[in-house]
């Protein structure tokens, strides 16, 4: 299987601790993939590194049928390359409207001069209803996103990861805050998005990993515990000791 | 024509109006000798500073950028220009005076003596070499955009890239305005020093007397208000603007939507930059004058003060502000204004106008941050029901915050 990003011997420290030690991680093209681990284990920072806010001490980082390094790109270099990041709280930009939101994330020319010169077109129009109507905000499109409940606010700014078109998407804690019925909807959502885009979901809470009825990566200490089924994790005694015993 | 009345232009085209307006009015009034020629060159100045204003309203109101140099552009523009101003100025005295003598000058005498009339003053009688394209007017307009367009994107390429942002990097364009100003007051900074430029108001070649020369001035720095407020809007109200709203509320978050928000802050910078520069170059044949003390770090923070108290994130709202808060201000340090004797005390507004614009930045500060521009969002009754999306009434059948922003 053809592998879309390839993180290999990876090693992070702050201050003395190893926050990444010698993480090797890949994924494939259209793959669903949860990552779970206690706190501390090093979660944040993979993302962190994928998405180019932390530099790794040594490792490699690459991505892309014709492998390239993510060690050398800026931010939002990544970004263009295909990588987008939904953090744990939402963050959309509160005070423009949903459909400013969607608007800005839409892929499209990225430099000051190519967004001077841009203009709405028809097809920008379609494009952004359907996203919103994807995530259930199509009658909320004129509405401040500041104004959102919390879950909407999760939906939108997936919606946003969506328009940017991304190849890899990089999800923190989507369900965090979420009631059931938006846990379920959400479950689609990102079932649905891994049908053509590879999809890493950062997640505490069990059930919802079970949902998603993909591989599991379990990570502790910044390094690789266990990976596959989530049956399959769960029986490892390693894991039971570090992590699932505990709750 | 549709396009240009759609609901987003109306701050616009109610602001050209406005503009246009006053314009006439003021022409009129200074036609019929209803105004006197410093009060015409008091308006024309205000223009200037409501050019540098809305500038400062780009960077700060919309990008969330703090700088506070940015009169230092509008300062060195006002020295480019002048430096043309100055020099064809005296070039005509010198040839007039050497034609007194009777034989034709030869342009070594003329060169020879423009710059001791000019450098005299600090004791030098050779022309600097940064002088070299003072003779010609088309270069040094251009100077007037290239220099401090230049400097901007120099210091801002510098600043930005290494992410230094809020007050650090307010601090680093107060000490860039404080190191300009601190150099050009040597006298061998090639700019006569602490005497600065002067006899600006002069026009070479023009017979026109001052009473004509300031309705030009006038038209000229409304003419530049007028354009400059159409491009900033069509900036602004278009995905440019949402790009540095953004910016300015969460520059991290735009980095992971793949925009490049160092360039970002750059073209921003940069852009204003240009701006005030023009506005200085509009302002100083007017003011006559330009010295050092122009660039001092309080002349920029009187710009912030301007933004604010007009009300940021909204273009009309700086040129307000600095028209309100320079006019008041040339009303109370005019010396016109009765003093209020309090029996212990005498309050002398020449001395006492400072400390009531403290207060009122303090005021607004607290209790108007959306300063004066927001009084018109009150009067204008477009004040959003802030009740995070819960229903306005306790039935479910009452109206929805959503229906009552419609």
């Amino acid at each position: 299987m053809s592998t879309l990003l390839e993180v290999s011997g990876v090693t992070v420290s702050f201050d003395g601790f190893r926050a990444i030690n010698n993480l090797t991680f890949a994924i494939g093209p259209a793959e669903l993939r949860a990552i779970i681990g206690p706190n501390g284990a090093g979660k944040s920072t993979f993302m962190d590194i994928v998405t180019g806010k932390t530099r790794p001490d040594s490792g490699s980082v690459s991505f892309g049928e014709k492998p390239v390094s993510l060690l050398r790109m800026s931010e939002a270099q990544i970004a263009r390359a295909g990588v987008g990041r939904k953090f744990q709280r939402p963050t959309v930009f509160e005070d423009q409207t949903v459909s400013e939101n969607l608007t800005l994330a839409l892929k499209a020319g990225r430099s000051p001069w190519a967004v001077l010169g841009w203009s709405k077109t028809g097809v920008d129009d379609e494009r952004i209803l359907a996203l919103a109507v994807q995530v259930g905000l199509g009658d909320s499109l004129g509405r401040k996103a500041g104004i959102l409940s919390h879950g909407q606010k999760q939906w939108l700014e997936i919606a946003m990861l969506l328009a940017q078109e991304p190849r890899l998407l990089l999800v923190d804690e989507p369900a965090a805050g979420m009631t059931l019925a938006e846990r379920e909807k959400t479950t689609e959502l990102l079932v649905e998005i891994a049908k053509t885009r590879a999809v890493v979901v950062v997640e505490h809470d069990m059930e919802f990993v079970r949902r998603l009825d993909c591989r599991v990566t379990v990570l502790h200490e910044g390094a690789v515990l266990a990976e596959g089924s989530l049956d399959h994790v769960t029986k490892n005694q390693a894991v039971i000791d570090v992590y699932l015993g505990r709750g | 024509m549709r396009a240009i009345l759609q609901p987003r232009h109306r701050s616009a085209l109610v602001f050209l109006a406005g503009l246009a307006l006053f314009t006439l009015c003021v022409t009129v009034a200074a036609h019929f000798g209803l105004v006197s020629t410093s009060f015409v060159k008091t308006l024309g100045k205000t223009l200037c500073l409501c050019l540098a204003a809305l500038a400062m309203d780009l960077i700060w109101g919309y990008a969330g950028i703090l700088s506070l140099g940015h009169m230092a552009f509008f300062a060195l523009g006002g020295y480019m220009i002048g430096m043309w101003l100055m020099y064809a100025r005296t070039e005509e005295i010198v040839i007039a005076s050497l034609l007194n003598g009777g034989l034709p000058a030869t342009p070594e005498e003329i060169s020879q003596g423009i710059a001791t009339q000019i450098f005299g003053v600090v004791g030098a009688s050779d022309l600097p070499a940064i002088w070299g394209f003072a003779h010609s007017l088309p270069l040094q307009l251009t100077l007037v955009v290239a220099l401090p367009g230049l400097l901007a994107l120099v210091f801002g390429w510098l600043a930005f890239r290494s992410r230094v942002t809020g007050v650090y990097l307010s601090i680093l364009t107060q000490a860039m305005t404080l190191a300009l100003a601190l150099y050009l007051f040597q006298n061998d900074s090639g700019l006569r020093g602490n005497n600065g430029l002067s006899g600006l108001q002069n026009l070479p070649g023009v017979t026109a007397g001052q009473d004509t020369v300031s309705v030009w001035f006038f038209w000229a720095s409304a003419l530049a208000l007028a354009l400059a407020y159409v491009a900033l809007h069509s900036i602004v109200s278009g995905k440019f603007g949402s790009v540095i709203r953004a910016i300015r509320d969460d520059e991290a978050r735009v980095r992971f939507l793949g925009y490049s928000v160092e360039s970002y802050k750059l073209f921003a910078f940069t852009l204003t930059a240009v701006i005030c520069a023009l506005a200085g170059a509009l302002y100083y044949p007017q003011a006559g004058i330009v010295n050092p003390a122009e660039l001092a770090p309080i002349a920029s923070i009187y710009l912030a003060v301007w933004a604010a108290i007009g009300g940021r994130g909204r273009l009309y709202g700086a040129v307000i502000g600095a028209a309100v808060v320079s006019l008041l201000s040339s009303w109370f340090t005019g010396g016109r204004v009765p003093s209020i004797p309090l029996g212990f005390a005498t309050i002398n507004w020449v001395d006492w106008w400072q400390v009531l614009l403290g207060l009122t930045f303090v005021l607004v500060t607290l209790f108007a941050p959306k300063g004066i521009g927001g009084l018109f969002d009150r009067l204008a009754g477009v004040h959003a029901p802030d009740r995070k999306g819960a229903p306005l009434g306790p039935d479910d059948g009452s109206l929805q915050e959503k229906e009552a922003q419609e």
